[in-house]
């Protein structure tokens, strides 16, 4: 163990900076925080970003721009179209590519000095504490409950730093936790929610321009923490509103009672987070199981003219993106306009993928209506099958 | 005693759109109660169905978060704010393992 330490340190004196790099970083150079010492320490320091998406996409940039020497990237995705909007590390040339391999792309890009390791996996139970091994601070850029649970676990079983943001349409959430004697994840949020109870990003939208604040408070954080200067947030939750341009932040404390971080702890090893938040099997939701129409079948039975009625439960700035000339009502306001529908006629309801709308059948069929069916694949199937004039979002 | 309850995005959508609300309470229970009582499908958001604050939704009353105060008895005063403030797990967008988008 000696011997490891001290080829460590003999290893890291031997770190120094090119000519080529004290130009790159002179305005770094030339802060007294920062300085030849703080660079190196950039240089030397090993940072793993779980997430390469609208998160990561500023972490990778600033980080890799600052000149921290080892950077892993994680991420199993593919860059898709509508990742664009925030996802500023890629471009449109890249859609279809693996995320990790077009982030390295122009991350090496940007600075060739710094080793990039790329992992095309999703974070897992089995991988984890393997992959967080080779770094000192993981910063969390994940979209998820399962994976935040999870790297959460893992930095506090590994002794590791984990650097937290969460956004959500125009809000967003940022700390440090598992510093030493500080509180983790679990301390300030026992278990997740139940699934469906909380909109994901995927439902509610996201600011493009809010995951890029949150991702450079993460990437500064990152940056004190390897410098040692400042203080960090560990121990204090930042929440920031981006409509009213407002930071607040909380006092947080570590949880004498949590379930890994206390001292009775109660999880030991890394745990099935798919399971601990209650998402089973390959698709996540429940889904309610309803009276169905294929897009091809309800445009036979409109071609044949038959009498039905479309009620679109989406929301008044969803059909404004694209409609079926359906009777708008939103999800959320049909018990108490039920009332506009006529039980004695066929209805078929539909939302933008079919879930929404499976709810509403069920609604409906609980409140008397028999002749009553979903829309399978919602709006996004309709432009897929029938009328690909109709955009998809 | 008048209060500032502050509501988080997530759940503005079940009140109203307001992103907080003023209440007349003693204590932060009291505060909650109005709020649930104005805005009832707040309920099942805040609370279990055993009437316990659901474990996803910390309270903080100005920057102290209740659960090391006195919970829900913590009292208030004039002018306080009370913060409900869920987990949130946004950050990649679009895609991850997260529900699929409907």
């Amino acid at each position: 163990m000696e011997t490891k330490t001290a080829t460590a340190e003999a290893a890291a004196a031997a770190v120094t900076l090119s000519k080529e790099e004290i130009l790159r970083y002179s305005r770094h150079l030339i802060m007294p925080e920062v300085g030849m010492e703080g660079q190196l320490k950039l240089k030397r320091a090993r940072v793993l970003l779980i997430g390469t998406g609208g998160l990561g996409a500023p972490l990778g940039l600033y980080l890799a721009a600052a000149g921290v020497g080892h950077l892993g990237l994680v991420d199993f995705d593919k860059v898709d179209f509508t990742n664009l909007q925030r996802q500023v590390t890629f471009g449109t040339s890249d859609v279809g590519r693996r995320k990790v391999e077009a982030a390295r792309e122009r991350l090496s890009n940007l600075n060739p000095g710094i080793e990039i390791k790329v992992f095309e996996t999703m974070l897992t139970s089995a991988n984890a504490l393997e992959l967080f091994r080779d770094y000192d601070i993981i910063v969390d850029g994940t979209d998820n409950f399962p994976t935040r649970y999870l790297v959460n676990d893992a930095t506090v079983l590994s002794g590791k730093i984990n650097v937290y943001g969460s956004i959500f349409r125009f809000e967003g959430q940022a700390s440090v936790f598992g510093a030493p004697g500080g509180p983790c994840y679990r301390c300030l949020y026992p278990e997740p929610p139940p699934p469906g109870l909380v909109p994901s990003c995927a439902e509610g939208g996201v600011l493009g321009v809010l995951p890029g604040i949150v991702g450079s408070i993460q990437a500064m954080e990152t940056i004190k923490l390897i410098l040692g200067t400042g203080d960090s947030l560990a121990g204090r939750l930042l929440l920031f509103d981006a409509l009213q341009m407002k930071f607040r932040e909380l006092k947080l404390r570590k949880n004498p009672d949590c379930p890994v971080c206390g001292e009775k702890r109660t999880i030991t090893k890394l745990i099935d987070y798919q399971e601990f938040c209650g998402i089973r099997g390959e698709e996540a939701a429940p889904t309610v199981s309803v009276p169905e129409i294929t897009p091809k079948e309800l445009k036979a039975r409109l071609d044949r003219g038959d009498d039905l009625f479309i009620l679109d439960v989406r929301e008044p700035h969803e059909y404004q993106i694209c409609h079926l000339h359906g009777h708008l009502i939103p999800l959320g306001d049909l018990p108490r306009r039920v009332s506009e529908l006529d039980s004695s006629r066929e209805i078929v309801a539909h939302c933008r993928s079919g879930k929404r709308s499976a709810d509403a059948v069920a609604f409906l069929k609980q409140a008397g209506f028999k002749k009553i069916w979903n829309l399978k694949g919602g709006i996004l199937a309709w432009s897929d099958e029938v009328d690909p004039k109709v955009p998809k979002y | 005693m008048t209060v500032k309850v502050m509501i988080p995005t997530p759940l503005r959508a079940y009140a109203e759109k307001q992103d907080h609300v003023d209440v007349a309470a003693n204590t932060v229970g009291e505060a909650l109660d109005t709020l649930v009582s104005r805005h009832g499908e707040l309920r099942r958001h805040l609370y279990q169905d055993d009437g316990r604050l659901r474990s996803f939704v910390n309270v903080y009353v100005n920057n102290d978060d209740i659960r090391y105060l006195q919970k829900e008895a913590t009292p208030v005063k004039d002018g306080d704010t009370v913060s409900i403030v869920p987990s949130i797990a946004g950050g990649a967008g679009a895609g991850g393992n997260e529900p699929a988008s409907r």
